[in-house]
């Protein structure tokens, strides 16, 4: 398949960018954090993307959605980077959508595609427990209880944690942490008896939670994947995630490095535009050629989930590796090349610097996936 | 069956019938190239017979109008014609300056005359040519070279010097800037001809690198006598008079791509964690030894990885016409950028063994001689920082200082 866009997806792109610029400006962010939003997102905003076929983008047309793929997912994920749009889409359109769609039962399907399509519904993936992301690493518990379950332990960095009614939760049935078999997932209901959540303010004003389970009842009938080895399911919904992610991440970096250009071509000093300077010029074009090979890498590991998802895991690493390395470098040069104006918290710039600090952490920073490449390599 | 793979079944057919077994080693490297010439001594039978049977195919430029000795293929079909050559091991029957540079440059700007002359040897591997762009004071200033070409009536006259010619001693004729036009602005006076080295007044001398040896010549001209046509019609200046630029420009951009591509390419071999692997070793765990080592490589491999996928991306956008234009030059910084650091790894994994220069155990320095060389690739066809300055000016289109 060619490393492009087809026509489809470029008209996705482009009504994106239309809309987003209109209803979920940089500055809608801005209000939702001034304003210290319950939410945290808009609801309104939420339901309008249902009617634009966004919230259901990978659920298929049975179940009310606009079944456009992964590459679709990460087209609309690449513009809410642009405009940094608060939002379920991530934890709700692309990990539940993709953890039911791929690994549930029928029964599961039935009831929460059409709630996702619809916007009826925010549901989050619960899988870290520490400081860095390593699903391997979980430890919470969930030991057998007559029929089902009882889920007792600490999640952290769950993105949309505090507003979900549903969380998809990583637990141990068997086995230790460090290990990757004897991991199962479970859909939880985030209201049910044992659940509490401590909403979490970071530091890009977006929505995450640390939530805690004391005794959590769950039924065989909750579990996503199978048994003991819910890694595997849990590491195709990561590489969507991932990639989802990477999109993200090349969307604010290009927009913060677009700023960034348009700004060394009207700040001027010393009687000249600063872009004429050599020093910034060789800057912004080494820039500009990482932030191209971020473009390919994303739009390779948004092809592989849709083409062969058993095999995307690898290149979805590759993605979230390299985004977030080089969004990271992006939000740097900018603040840098801004100068003064860059600092101030008016400026736009620094919340693209926030948003990508968080995101490229989120699921495993460019360290993490640059050495689960290195493994997968041999070496 | 679809038209393309009848034809993958033909090419299949075909090469499988008549290339010799010889030339199904997949070897690469210098030593086993057909550059073809005037002087050329083929390795071997199989090399010769291998040669004569794709050019009279018109396979050693499958992508050139038959009519001038090509193969008259879609691009398509030599995608498919390589695809096939590379399942088969096949060696490249011929390679040149001819097929990668001048052809090119004919086919765009060359007269019917210039093409029918030129063209069907180059095809034949029966001429081989070399490239004269820099002097010694025009390097990534290409366009302010002196080689001066004097108009003196039914000849030009030739007097100058040229450097980084690659293989000028062994090729048998130059295409060549030079300035036709003293008095004008420095891109203005600049034309591109073509010049046979067994004229009296060429000569060459061949350069030694920190590398070792090198096909790099400085090539001589003193009171060079070029006919304003070489036979009936057929032109010495490619394009029109004082207007060579447009042509060098042509060519300095396909010249990155392939330089660019080049560096990439080498990444068909052995992945730098798996050489590092076989030199340093692996832990208990399967991590290679040295930590740092290895957080540098997969950092590497990473970005080599998306580098390649970038030359795909950008080739599946020009094949849907979106054009390719001055990302050739982020491709030809990216990729030779990343050829040296790959090297510089290499020669970490590789420790003190690496650093042996001569003798059987090292294939006489191969590897550290390999290092050296890359040191060259961000320099040749437009240094890394020239290529900083178009994609700044052309891309992202900062102003002139």
């Amino acid at each position: 398949m060619p490393l492009i866009l087809t026509e489809e997806q470029e008209m996705l792109k482009e009504s994106a960018r239309g809309f987003l610029d209109e209803k979920a400006p940089v500055s809608a962010l801005r209000k939702l954090r001034d304003e210290r939003s319950e939410d945290g997102f808009s609801r309104a905003l939420w339901k309008e993307m249902a009617a634009m076929g966004w919230s259901g983008i990978l659920v298929e047309e049975a179940h009310g959605g606009s079944d456009f793929g992964f590459v679709g997912a990460g087209v609309l994920a690449e513009e809410m980077g642009r405009t940094l749009t608060a939002s379920p889409f991530l934890s709700t359109s692309i990990l539940a959508a993709t953890a039911l769609n791929k690994f549930a039962g029928d029964a599961a399907k039935q009831e929460y595609l059409p709630k996702i399509a619809a916007a009826d519904i925010v549901m989050a993936l619960a899988v870290d427990e520490g400081r860095k992301h390593g699903p391997a690493n979980t430890a919470m518990k969930a030991e057998k209880s007559g029929n089902g379950y009882k889920l007792s332990g600490s999640k952290t960095f769950v993105a949309d944690g505090h507003v979900a009614d549903r969380i998809i939760v990583a637990a141990r049935t068997a086995g230790a942490p460090g290990e990757e078999p004897g991991i199962s997932l479970f859909l939880v209901d985030a209201k049910a008896k044992g659940v509490s959540r401590e909403r979490t303010f970071m530091v890009d004003s977006r929505n995450a939670a640390r939530v805690d389970f004391d005794n959590v009842s769950v039924t065989g009938d909750d579990a996503i994947g199978e048994i003991d080895d819910g890694h595997s399911a849990l590491e195709g919904i990561l590489a969507a995630g991932r990639a989802g992610l990477a999109a993200e991440l090349s969307g604010a970096a290009q927009r913060s490095f677009e700023m960034t250009a348009d700004y060394l071509k009207e700040r001027k000093q010393f009687g000249k535009v600063i872009g004429s300077f050599q020093a910034l010029q060789h800057r912004a074009a080494h820039l500009y050629t990482e932030l191209e090979l971020v473009k390919s890498v994303t739009l390779k590991a948004l092809q592989d989930l849709d083409g062969a998802f058993g095999m995307a895991s690898v290149t979805a690493s590759l993605a979230k590796a390299k985004a977030g390395e080089v969004a990271k470098l992006a939000s740097q040069e900018a603040v840098q090349m801004h100068g003064g104006i860059g600092m101030t918290d008016e400026y736009d710039i620094g919340l693209f610097m926030k948003r990508i600090r968080v995101a490229q952490e989120m699921f495993g920073d460019s360290a993490y996936h640059a050495d689960r490449i290195a493994r997968m390599r041999g070496y | 069956m679809s038209d393309i793979e009848a034809f993958r079944n033909d090419v299949r057919d075909w090469l499988d019938a008549n290339c010799p077994k010889e030339m199904r080693d997949g070897a690469g490297g210098e030593e086993n190239i057909c550059w073809g010439g005037r002087n050329w001594k083929f390795r071997s039978d199989a090399q010769k017979l291998w040669l004569e049977r794709m050019a009279q195919k018109g396979w050693t430029v499958p992508a050139w109008p038959k009519e001038y000795g090509g193969g008259g293929l879609e691009k398509e079909e030599v995608k498919v014609l390589k695809a096939e050559m590379r399942k088969m091991k096949m060696r490249s029957p011929l390679e040149s300056f001819g097929i990668w540079m001048l052809g090119p440059a004919l086919l765009k700007y060359g007269t019917h005359e210039q093409k029918a002359k030129f063209l069907p040897p180059i095809a034949r591997g029966e001429i081989r040519w070399c490239q004269g762009y820099s002097e010694p004071n025009a390097g990534s200033d290409l366009a302010s070279l002196q080689c001066k070409c004097e108009d003196k009536g039914d000849h030009w006259l030739v007097n100058g010097q040229k450097i980084w010619t690659s293989y000028a001693d062994e090729s048998d004729w130059i295409f060549a800037l030079v300035r036709t036009d003293p008095k004008a602005a420095k891109h203005d006076g600049i034309s591109f001809i073509l010049i046979d080295m067994a004229t009296k007044g060429v000569s060459t001398k061949p350069i030694k690198l920190i590398s070792g040896k090198s096909p790099f010549c400085e090539t001589f001209f003193d009171d060079v006598v070029v006919p304003k046509e070489h036979g009936g019609g057929v032109n010495a200046i490619v394009g029109t008079i004082n207007r060579g630029w447009d042509v060098a420009k042509y060519l300095l951009t396909h010249e990155r791509e392939m330089i660019g591509a080049g560096g990439g390419g080498l990444l068909g071999g052995r992945g730098i964690g798996e050489v590092a692997a076989n030199y340093v070793g692996v832990d208990e765990r399967g991590r290679l030894c040295d930590p740092m080592l290895r957080a540098k490589v997969a950092q590497a491999e990473v970005d080599g990885w998306a580098f390649l996928l970038t030359m795909e991306r950008l080739k599946d956008e020009a094949k849907a016409g979106q054009g390719m234009g001055a990302k050739s030059s982020m491709l030809k910084y990216y990729g030779t950028e990343f050829n040296k650091r790959r090297f510089e790894l290499f020669m970490d994994a590789s420790g003190a063994d690496g650093l042996e220069w001569e003798g059987a155990r090292s294939e006489d320095g191969k590897l550290a001689k390999g290092w050296l060389r890359t040191k060259a690739n961000s320099i040749e066809g437009g240094t890394s920082e020239v290529q900083l300055n178009i994609i700044s000016k052309r891309i992202l289109e900062l102003p002139d200082a």
